[in-house]
């Protein structure tokens, strides 16, 4: 693509207000030249490291699911020793979640921006755009079109390969990803070593979510004061969030970290005084928590509100999940899709999880004996901290939550009503993923 | 507290581990097993007068998968 530098470098004005990371307003995908002309020319600081002082400035944190500082993994990175290698992860695996492949979509020259200042700040001469193989020909097609636009353009420094992960809910997870890049399958690896240590052909290998890749760089752009305009002083700067709503819809919505949830879900947590058509809300996706409506109504789309409540923003998903399906039911078709997932590779997670589904999908059912719930509560303590990824814990807040939150509708199920009309299954799960349908209701 | 922080702890490699139970029957005194024949352990810090016969459990494992570690 033939690029004119002038245009290429001329200074942009910051934007202000939100969206910052995705085009406003309904459109195309920004190419290479809409991309330059939003935000101008990569802004190289020519300098190993220099960047991890804005971004600890800024007071970045990773929106994969961990929320971890983005300058103490470069510096960690940077600090191991050897030539590093940079991964921008973009293998979003929680079904419910698809905010980062919009954000691939629609502005990919952001987000390999960020990879490319990311490369440079830990000096890596290598880096790989990780993705999954189930968007379709035209998503990698257009990830494939990007790289070799900002390569002719000369716009990268360090080469980057498209690598596609499997359709499996695991293979983000990064020591899964380290393993398949390295020649093995796609499955989770005991640590240490971390991959920080020890990643990609053994390299320390920094990982980082494309959303935090596209937030790196307007911050190397428009500086740590303008980030931190929006969001809370603990946690600055703004999200993707996908966001199911109780009608059915789902919208990619940015906001400011520390918004409220009840703004975020609209109607769904009903207006002053009256009750939405939300009975409760799942927060962070199949990892993450189910917390009441009345609860959910009270917190903000921050992890110090939402970690109070036993939740926590994870992988940026909300669902509102409305009255009329029943909350027992949607938790035991997702954890049969957990077990199904399990790499199967540690003892408590294959023997435990796939009993807990079956127990869930009897609580769903018809006149549970107590006893089913008393063995998911035992077998839960017995998966949880005893696996090598966080599949067990991650699974497990999700149905512990869920005894929580349906405890009255467990109630109405032992004594053989079920509140639901709704047949239909609300929470979404990959096509072809072999999941037992319960259609008691 | 001094022994604590200085103590070294047991772990098992989950993905290694497939169940033969030696562990338990090496180190009875912080190994059980669970109902599918893995090992839960006792988290704290090995106490010195059990430090031989841990180490014997971790030499005992057929798969290798126990490990004595200085505390991280």
């Amino acid at each position: 693509m033939p690029l004119r530098r002038g245009e290429a470098t001329a200074s942009r004005s910051r934007p202000d207000g939100l969206p910052r990371l995705l085009p406003a307003g309904p459109g195309e995908p920004d190419g290479l030249r809409e991309h330059l002309a939003r935000h101008g020319f990569i802004p190289y600081r020519n300098a190993p490291l220099q960047l991890a002082g804005d971004l600890q400035a800024a007071g970045l944190t990773g929106r994969g699911g961990a929320a971890f500082p983005v300058y103490r993994k470069l510096e960690a990175v940077a600090g191991a020793g050897g030539r590093a290698f940079v991964v921008a992860n973009g293998a979003e695996s929680e079904p419910a979640a698809s905010k980062d492949a919009s954000l691939l979509w629609l502005a990919p020259h952001l987000v390999l921006d960020g990879l490319q200042l990311a490369a440079e700040a830990v000096g890596a001469q290598e880096a790989c755009l990780y993705v999954h193989n189930t968007r379709g020909e035209q998503f990698t097609a257009a990830l494939r079109r990007a790289l070799s636009d900002r390569w002719s353009a000369r716009i990268d420094r360090v080469p980057v390969q498209l690598a596609e992960a499997p359709a499996r809910f695991l293979a983000g997870q990064e020591t899964a990803m380290v393993n398949l890049l390295n020649g093995g399958l796609a499955l989770p690896t005991f640590t240490p070593p971390r991959v920080f240590e020890r990643g990609v052909n053994g390299a320390p290998t920094l990982v980082q979510n494309v959303e935090t890749l596209a937030h790196i760089a307007l911050i190397a752009r428009y500086g740590a004061g303008w980030f931190r305009q929006v969001g809370t002083h603990a946690e600055p700067g703004s999200m993707l969030s996908t966001i199911h709503h109780a009608d059915g819809t789902v919208r990619i919505v940015e906001a400011a970290i520390g918004t409220p949830l009840r703004s975020l879900l609209g109607a769904d947590l009903g207006t002053d005084g009256t009750d939405g058509p939300a009975q409760a809300v799942l927060a962070g996706g199949y990892h993450g928590t189910w917390l009441a409506a009345s609860r959910a109504a009270g917190l903000t789309l921050d992890n110090a509100a939402l970690t109070r409540a036993g939740a926590s923003i994870g992988a940026g998903v909300l669902v509102a999940l409305p009255a009329s399906h029943c909350g027992l039911a949607e938790t035991a078709r997702v954890a049969r899709y957990l077990a199904l997932e399990s790499a199967g590779q540690c003892g408590p997670c294959l023997n435990g999880l796939p009993r807990i589904a079956d127990g869930l999908a009897t609580l769903a059912g018809p006149r549970p004996s107590p006893q089913v719930r008393a063995n998911i509560e035992r077998w839960a303590g017995l998966v949880t901290g005893r696996g090598a990824c966080s599949h067990p814990d991650g699974s497990m807040r999700f149905v512990r939550s869920a005894l929580d939150v349906f405890a009255a509708e467990l109630r109405q199920h032992e004594r053989g009503v079920c509140s639901a009309s709704a047949r239909r299954p609300f929470l979404p799960l990959p096509a072809g993923a072999a999941v037992s349908e319960e259609d008691w209701s | 507290m001094e022994k604590q922080l200085t103590g070294k702890q047991l772990r098992v490699n989950p993905i290694e581990c497939s169940g033969h139970g030696a562990c338990a029957e090496l180190l009875p005194e912080m190994i059980s097993l669970d109902e599918w024949g893995y090992p839960l352990i006792d988290p704290r810090p090995v106490p010195p007068a059990l430090e031989r016969q841990a180490r014997r459990a971790v030499s005992g494992c057929p798969v290798l998968a126990l490990q004595l570690n200085r505390r991280r």
